[in-house]
């Protein structure tokens, strides 16, 4: 049995068929990326995978058992976690507060205790604010840590939603194209960055354009254009593979 | 960065342990009194329209709802004041729990619309009851006792009110420094990252709207006490926008912005007598200007301007 599978997955908006009968599986512990030309329907992918939207139609089972349905905050009880492509950072806070929202799941969130500030809330508090700055280290943004999240950069905030995610401890995490806007130095330390996680035994799934990083780091590439399945396998397969080539790497090369 | 939140509150607790010594007489030791109530609520109704991003436009309902349970129940039912205090609080909190839930999964013009109507409601309802509330003329409000112990003269008030309001603020900054007000604020900040990191949206903003209200009504009740008589105008839409002018000239989202609002729009009107039927408009005039100038409110503006968070 996979960690995730997706049987015959649609979602229509409108006329707009945005993802059609698409089908595969992830096995735990794998780096699997989803690539695709603009409008193949990769973020919607993912936006029905977390529970953002409803599916016209399909099933999605993790471990085994339909969450189709399920909301995000229970999808994220259930270990999974995501970064947006379009940034959803909280600019009303700080950026380690950002990454210490990441946790929210893992703390005492009672309200009568948190007004009287109990000594076990302020402790777990204080651990918690060392957690998210050793995060924030972890994906390179030691520099930021006491800076407020209004005030960093494009490529900083790509990482910070990933340093949120990682707070949540997931055993899945989708990441919708990390790389997008950031310079040659930068995607690079994302591909280190990528390898980290899938290295401490979090099964990576990816969106993103930079064919070489998506070629390297990949145990298995899903390809989606005009939100269907195009092919499905491993780089190898996928790189040789005669639809792909006409459909999309050859419109590139 | 929220060590430093604290000092702002002994600096209020200075103040207000000073204050009953150095006011010159009772007129200014009741105005204090009214800006400390108002900003109590204040304090609630910020961490829902601050700190949530959500609004509410009848929060002078749930205030007359605390004001009128504690004028009602104990002159016609003969109940204890702190019973009816309770029950005010308890009517009110279930009220906006049954409202809120529906409304917060809609978006927010619907919530500013709901509280409208809701504010509204209850207003009519006192207006109207007049058997049971005295009708648009208002009626006495039994003397607040306790244990054999009436509180009767404005000292006594000013200081059970001062003790509150330093409680209030102690518990709202470290409310909102905690995993519950993180993800309030976070919410705020973005719905769909908050519900992704497994906060459930719909039951903060709820939780919040429902402290808040009860927050409202406690203050209401304590309000009828302390004056003596409750009149439908506290129920009013005009309080209830009062109440959020409070919020957002002081600043939204600021702890002690929720108090200088409340101190400073509790005192101008008295300020603005002097204007002679024209108060209406100065006041009007003044929250315009404030609203050009600094539109995040007063007390960010100037913490921005002399690089200190707020
Ligand atoms: N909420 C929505 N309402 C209507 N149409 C939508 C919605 N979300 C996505 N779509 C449409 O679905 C299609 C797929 O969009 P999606 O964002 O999933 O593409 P993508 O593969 O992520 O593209 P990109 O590489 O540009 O990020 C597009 O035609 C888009 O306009
Ligand atoms: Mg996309």
């Amino acid at each position: 049995m996979s960690l995730l599978d997706v049987k015959q997955l649609s979602i229509h908006f409108g006329g707009v068929k945005a993802v059609q009968e698409v089908s595969f599986s992830i096995d735990a512990g794998i780096v699997y990326s989803v690539i695709g030309p603009n409008g193949a329907g990769k973020t919607t992918l993912f936006n029905l995978i977390t529970g953002v939207y409803k599916p016209t139609h399909g099933e999605i089972c993790l471990d085994g058992e339909s969450i189709v349905g399920k909301s995000p905050n229970e999808l994220a009880r259930r270990g999974m976690a995501r970064t947006f492509q379009n940034l959803q950072v909280c600019m009303n806070m700080s950026a380690l507060e950002n990454v210490m929202v990441g946790a929210h799941l893992r703390l005492d969130r009672n309200l009568i205790k948190a007004a009287l500030r109990l000594p076990s809330l302020a402790r777990r508090d204080a651990e918690l604010r060392e957690e998210a700055a050793g995060l924030m280290r972890h994906v390179g943004l030691e520099q930021y840590i006491d800076a407020r999240a209004d005030s960093m950069p494009y490529g900083a905030l790509k990482r910070l939603e990933i340093g949120r995610a990682l707070a949540m401890k997931p055993r899945l995490i989708f990441l919708d194209e990390p790389a997008a806007g950031l310079n040659p130095k930068e995607t690079i330390e994302v591909d280190e960055l990528v390898r980290k996680i899938a290295a401490s035994g979090i099964t990576v799934v990816l969106v993103e354009h930079d064919m070489k990083m998506v070629m390297n780091l990949s145990d298995r590439i899903l390809v989606l254009d005009y939100g269907k399945k195009l092919a499905e396998g491993t780089s190898e397969e996928v790189r040789r593979n005669p639809d792909v080539i006409a459909a999309y790497l050859g419109a590139h090369a | 960065m929220f060590k430093r939140a604290y000092f702002g509150l002994y600096l209020v607790i200075v103040v207000l342990a000073v204050l009953p010594f150095v006011v010159p007489n009772s007129f200014y030791l009741d105005l204090a009194t009214r800006m400390a109530i108002n900003a109590i609520i204040v304090l609630g109704l910020n961490l829902l329209i601050g700190f949530a991003g959500q609004i509410s436009l009848g929060h002078a309902g749930f205030l007359g709802i605390g004001a009128y349970a504690s004028a009602i129940l104990p002159t016609h039912f003969g109940w204890h004041p702190l019973l009816a205090m309770g029950a005010g609080a308890a009517l009110t909190g279930l009220l906006a729990a049954v409202l809120a839930r529906p409304i917060f999964k809609l978006k927010g013009q619907y919530l500013a619309m709901a509280t409208l109507g809701l504010g509204i409601i209850i207003s009519i309802a006192v207006r109207n009851e007049a058997d049971w509330t005295g009708g648009p003329d208002g009626m006495p409000v039994p003397a607040f006792g306790l244990l054999g112990f009436e509180l009767s003269n404005d000292k006594q008030w000013y200081w059970v009110v001062a003790v509150l309001l330093a409680i209030s603020t102690w518990a709202t900054l470290n409310l909102i420094d905690s995993p519950f007000g993180r993800a309030l604020r976070a919410l705020h900040g973005s719905e769909v990252a908050s519900s992704v990191v497994g906060v459930n949206v719909v039951r903060y903003k709820v939780a919040i709207f429902v402290l808040s209200a009860v927050f409202a009504s406690l203050m209401g009740s304590v309000t009828a006490h302390y004056v003596g008589f409750v009149t439908p105008n506290l129920a009013d839409f005009g309080h209830s926008i009062e109440l959020v002018t409070m919020v957002v000239i002081g600043g939204m989202a600021s702890v002690y912005g929720s108090l200088i609002g409340a101190v400073l729009l509790t005192a101008l009107p008295q300020a603005l007598a002097t204007f002679e039927g024209w108060e209406t408009v100065a006041f009007g005039a003044i929250l315009m200007v404030c609203m050009i100038f600094l539109p995040k409110g007063l007390v960010p503006t100037l913490a921005a301007r002399f690089g200190k968070g707020g």
